[in-house]
């Protein structure tokens, strides 16, 4: 190292540490990213020598015709189902068992752990489990609507019923995440607050929630809906094993159809389009996050 | 205790009570399910419980798919992963926060943008660029697309613009070099958020089914959730309790990972909703 004067010496320790972090981010994040928008305006098929630019061709497929409609429409109703029912739930359960954190500290943990389990364990696994508990016949479901006297239904293999079957899981792997963020932010609710509202007459359980607790949630309220939806917007794991996207199209959604269109029938160009329109959508979700996350900490 | 607060405790614990059996249903079902002999798995006359524990369901799961193998990958890749990730975002994340160099506004930009990109969008390029350098199908392939982690370079920095700078100058007056701080003084320090980055590393890529099914077509490179699908494609039908047993115990590490450190796994776990 003799010779190098003291600023090249710290621009080549610079480099060292920061160089590789910085190569790995552009050769698998941004030059991919630039790749996957030049390949949707073309015709690629994996394997192929050559390919042609075909415009928006791609795009206009993907939006006219009625199987890439699907995936479109498929995945914006799966996301408007998960968002609502897992954030209501996991308010409740938040509500709940901060609450119950008073009086019964342990059990309020135990509690906790359960409704968490679902985000800790393996989707795949665990849609193995639901695949038996909705089995047409000799699923646990069935057996206990049947018990009730309710005819059982064929969850995942019926055409106006899987994209609904789907979300309900979907539903039960989110509210755990949801509680947690719910719980941090009912923990940051100043105690004060309550008592002024009870000075003012609101002693009422469901008086003191419209009063503190739902204005008081509004920032976490906003910022759970965007991660919820950014999210679910990923969702293929469970259509990948339980559906394949079928019967008919009627379970496709974004990411699968990605996958199928690209690596199971290999059209690479019109895959990378619907990669576009998938990113288009959680950039705009992701970009509202930040600038939620932004508001937040300020909020504080 | 007033009455007029007894009933709606009891009311909220019932619910409570009644909603988290219903999340844990498809874990007790897994469970049940890989004890039951197979004739009472088949039979439309369904018991809650088994009559009889079949523990051979759990033997059967390790001899007719080579679950060991499975299992193994798994760990394979999530550890190569996560080593390559911390390899490359502790140094990166302790330059941006301790020293000052031009460009380094560029990088921090460049990380936050990173943030943005699911690694969905860029399966596509990658895979060609693997099919080219004739990578499909091995370790690599599972591990380096990950190696880039911009949440973990993120984390990193923001934990280590919070220590003093001092520390790291008395560091430098006993002769220590940069790489020296980074691996001796910064990364234990940064323990903590390790850790949490840690948790959401290995889970994601346990759990991950997307590129595996995309980067690898030979059973014998399967990660578990591969695995679990392909044992599900090829089972004929007669073997659902093994098949649940392969579930059950593909999710029991993380489960158990779980139960075991609750909090380091909600905060890391939670901490993942930065990301893109």
């Amino acid at each position: 190292m003799i010779g190098l004067s003291r600023r090249a010496r710290d621009g080549l320790t610079d480099l060292w540490l920061v160089g590789p972090a910085s190569l790995a981010l552009l050769v698998l994040i941004f030059v991919p990213v630039v790749a996957v928008a030049i390949l949707s305006f073309t015709d690629y098929q994996f394997g192929a020598r050559t390919f042609n630019f075909i415009g928006l061709e791609n795009y206009k497929t993907l939006l006219t015709d009625p199987i890439g409609r699907r995936a479109i429409t498929n995945t914006l109703l799966y996301v408007a189902i998960v968002i609502p029912f897992s954030m209501i739930f996991a308010l409740l359960v938040a509500i709940g068992l901060h609450g119950m954190a008073s009086w019964a500290a342990p059990l309020s943990r135990i509690l906790r752990a359960a409704y968490f389990l679902p985000v800790a364990a393996t989707l795949v696994a665990m849609a193995i489990a639901w695949q038996m508990l909705l089995h047409p016949s000799i699923g646990l479901v069935n057996t206990f609507l049947n018990a009730i006297g309710l005819p059982g239904q064929a969850w995942l293999s019926d055409r106006g019923l899987v994209l609904y079957t789907l979300a309900a899981i979907g539903i039960w792997q989110t509210i755990g995440y949801n509680m947690v963020l719910f719980l941090a932010g009912l923990a940051a609710i100043p105690g004060h607050l309550y008592e002024a509202a009870a000075c003012d007459g609101a002693d009422r359980q469901w008086e003191r929630f419209w009063t503190v607790t739902w204005p008081m949630l509004g920032p976490t309220t906003l910022f759970v809906l965007v991660v919820t939806a950014t999210n679910s917007f990923r969702v293929f794991e469970t259509v990948a094993t339980l559906t394949k996207g079928g019967p008919a199209f009627a379970s496709d959604t974004l990411v699968y159809a990605l996958y199928r269109e690209g690596f199971v029938y290999f059209k690479a160009g019109y895959a990378s389009a619907i990669t576009i329109v998938f990113f288009v959508f959680v950039l705009v979700l992701t970009l509202t996050q930040f600038g939620l996350l932004e508001r937040r900490v300020h909020y504080r | 205790m007033s009455r007029a607060r007894v009933v709606p405790r009891t009311v909220s614990l019932l619910l409570l009570l009644a909603g988290a059996l219903l999340i844990m249903l498809p874990f007790i079902w897994l469970i049940l399910v890989s004890l039951k002999p197979a004739d009472e798995i088949f039979s439309p006359d369904v018991r809650f419980l088994p009559t009889r524990i079949e523990w051979t369901n759990y033997v059967r799961a390790f001899v007719e798919v080579d679950l060991a193998r499975f299992l193994m990958n798994g760990l394979i890749v999530v550890a190569g992963i996560l080593f390559f990730q911390i390899a490359f975002a502790v140094p990166c994340a302790y330059a941006l926060s301790q020293r000052r160099f031009v460009g380094r506004q560029v990088i921090f930009g460049m990380i936050l943008a990173a943030l943005l990109v699911p690694f969905h969008v860029a399966a596509i390029p990658i895979f060609l660029g693997l099919a080219e350098l004739r990578l499909v199908n091995t370790y690599t392939a599972l591990i380096v697309p990950f190696v880039a982690s911009a949440f973990g370079m993120f984390l990193f920095r923001q934990f280590f613009s919070q220590i003093p700078a001092d520390l790291f100058d008395a560091a430098r007056v006993d002769g220590l070099s940069e790489t020296a701080i980074v691996w001796r003084i910064a990364f234990p320090l940064a323990m903590p958020a390790a850790s949490a980055f840690a948790v959401f590393s290995v889970t994601a890529h346990w759990n991950d089914l997307f590129w595996p099914l995309i980067a690898t077509s030979d059973p014998a490179l399967a990660t578990p959730p591969r695995g679990i699908v392909y044992f599900r494609d090829q089972e004929a039908g007669d073997d659902m309790g093994p098949l649940m047993a392969a579930a059950a115990i593909v999710t029991a590490p993380l489960v158990i990972g779980f139960l075991v450190a609750q909090r380091k796994f909600t905060e890391g776990l939670a901490a993942g909703s930065l990301k893109g």
